[in-house]
């Protein structure tokens, strides 16, 4: 067999993330972004937040939730340039971009998710 | 109700101009009167150098299809009535060439339905005597919906990826290939994924939708991709986690 | 290259026009459709705030505390107001559409696209209380 297409990989990623992107970062956006700020909703407190993201099992969520997510901006913003600009002729400089910027995204996240106390 | 209404036509004479300008027609507007019968009355008693496609004016021949007002329509399906008081813009398909006037040309669509081999591919067809091949009503229902496909190319013309890359398989060939992959007695599977998955294939598409929205026969050729898409992305892992077993 | 031979002048000059750069512009289909795939960027930038706070939250409470009124500055704030209208809509276009790429059968039966959508919906409202009740009691 020739070599191991790449795309069926990467659709993979990019609904993985389409689904953990629609079904998680809609709350947290709303309470972080506009309810704690806005008052609207007490802030937790520093403590009590501390011992969610220290559970194991948000941290690992919010891991997966992460990488797939960027994964799921890198296919779909590839595509937009593609469609939307049509510069396909920028391929390698865009697929790098995109799934690199994906890659080094998903290092930090697992470093910083790795630092919690 | 008016009972006359203006054509606006999309004439090309490559002989003579070198871009499509538009023309105008009056024609009668009657109830039961679609567009491709006043396109018929422009050629019969108003301009008989006018040129376009048609044949069974019913629905089932796929050649009318057109552009009317901006969007892909099939011009027996299509009623004067509905666009009083006009007028009624009438353009060839988009993303084709166009040959002249409403005509377009429809050989790299030719060349993309038979690659995705669209009819039952058996690696060894069973002797006469053993009778007929059968299917359950089941098994029919799995891709009768993708059979209803008349080749009208509507999908291609609302498809902008198609447009941008026409290299794109494009939506009807790969619901036509979904339609013999789903029936239970062909065995093309394997040949045409090779066709389908590479990246000018469903993997092109960005699930627009439109080719959906226009088709006529209710084929939901977008549904098509995507569905072929989970398919051979759960082949690719399947490939991946057993690389001995896959082909 | 040469000039092409004299017989090509008889030859169908075919008319192809091009694609215009704003082609997503001029259909209210096709503009949603870029507003979806842009939906990416705010998605991407969700996936930065969020790193964002875990960060300020394992430096300690100062940072935290730093942290909030950061987000509660107007430029943050906006930038989260559209942010969150992306996002939900990302969400909302990918569970109606969700239907169309699955097929689900039930003893042979196909189950109709709107159960399908109405399950995606059922499973965001649970786990957007479950979330929201991990970080408000829990
Ligand atoms: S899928 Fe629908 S729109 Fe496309 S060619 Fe077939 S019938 Fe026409
Ligand atoms: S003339 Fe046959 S489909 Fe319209």
């Amino acid at each position: 067999m020739a070599k191991r297409p790449i795309e069926p990989f990467l659709w993979i990623l990019f609904s993985a993330g389409g689904v953990l992107a629609a079904l998680l970062i809609p709350v947290l956006l709303a309470l972080f972004g506009l309810a704690f700020p806005l008052g609207w909703l007490p802030a937790p407190d520093h403590a009590h937040l501390l011992a969610v993201l220290g559970h194991p099992v948000p941290r690992v969520v919010l891991f997966l939730l992460g990488t797939f997510s960027l994964f799921h901006w890198a296919h779909r913003f590839r595509y937009a340039l593609y469609d939307g600009l049509q510069i396909k002729h920028l391929n390698e400089l865009i697929n790098l971009f995109c799934y690199g910027g994906a890659m080094i995204g998903s290092a930090a996240a697992g470093y910083l998710l790795w630092q919690i106390p | 109700m008016a009972d006359r209404i203006t054509l606006q036509l999309a004439r090309y004479r490559p002989e003579e101009e070198p871009e499509p300008s538009f023309q105008e027609y009056e024609v009668p507007c009657r109830e039961d009167w679609v567009v491709l019968d006043g396109l018929n009355y422009v050629k019969d008693r108003l301009d008989g150098t006018l040129s376009y496609r048609w044949s069974c004016r019913m629905g089932i021949c796929g050649s009318c299809g057109m552009t009317v007002n901006g969007e892909p329509k099939l011009t027996c399906a299509t009623f004067l009535a509905d666009y009083v008081p006009g007028p009624v813009r009438v353009e060839p398909l988009r993303n084709f060439p166009v040959i002249r006037d409403l005509v377009v040309e429809l050989g790299d669509f030719m060349r993309k339905l038979t690659s995705v081999q669209p009819w039952i591919v058996r690696e060894e067809e069973k002797p006469l005597s053993e009778g007929e091949y059968r299917q359950t009503p089941a098994q029919l229902d799995l891709y009768q919906q993708y059979s209803m496909c008349i080749n009208c190319m509507l999908c291609y013309a609302a498809c902008p990826v198609y447009g941008l890359d026409p290299k794109f398989l494009g939506p009807a060939a790969i619901a036509l290939a979904q339609r013999y992959n789903l029936d239970s007695r062909d065995q093309g599977v394997g040949e045409r994924l090779e066709v389908l998955s590479q990246d000018e294939g469903i993997w092109g598409c960005t699930f627009v939708g439109d080719c959906t929205r226009v088709c006529p026969k209710n084929v939901d050729p977008a549904g098509a991709i995507q569905r072929y898409k989970l398919t051979a992305a759960l082949e690719w892992l399947k490939g991946f986690f057993v690389p001995w077993g896959a082909r | 290259m040469s000039e092409p031979p004299a017989y090509r002048e008889f030859h169908p000059r075919w008319y192809r026009p091009r694609m215009s750069t704003w082609w997503w512009l001029k259909r209210g289909s096709h503009l949603a459709f870029i507003l979806r795939e842009l939906s990416s960027i705010f998605v991407a930038w969700s996936v930065v705030f969020f790193l964002l706070l875990v960060t300020a939250v394992s430096r300690g409470e100062d940072a935290y505390r730093d942290f909030l009124s950061w987000t509660g500055s107007p430029g943050i704030l906006l930038l989260n107001l559209v942010s969150l209208f992306f996002v939900v809509f990302h969400a909302v276009t990918w569970f109606n559409l969700a239907p169309q790429a699955m097929v689900v059968r039930v003893r042979g039966k196909r189950v109709p696209g709107a159960w399908i959508a109405a399950s995606n919906y059922a499973a965001w409202a649970l786990l957007s209380a479950l979330v929201a009740w991990l970080f408000l009691g829990g």
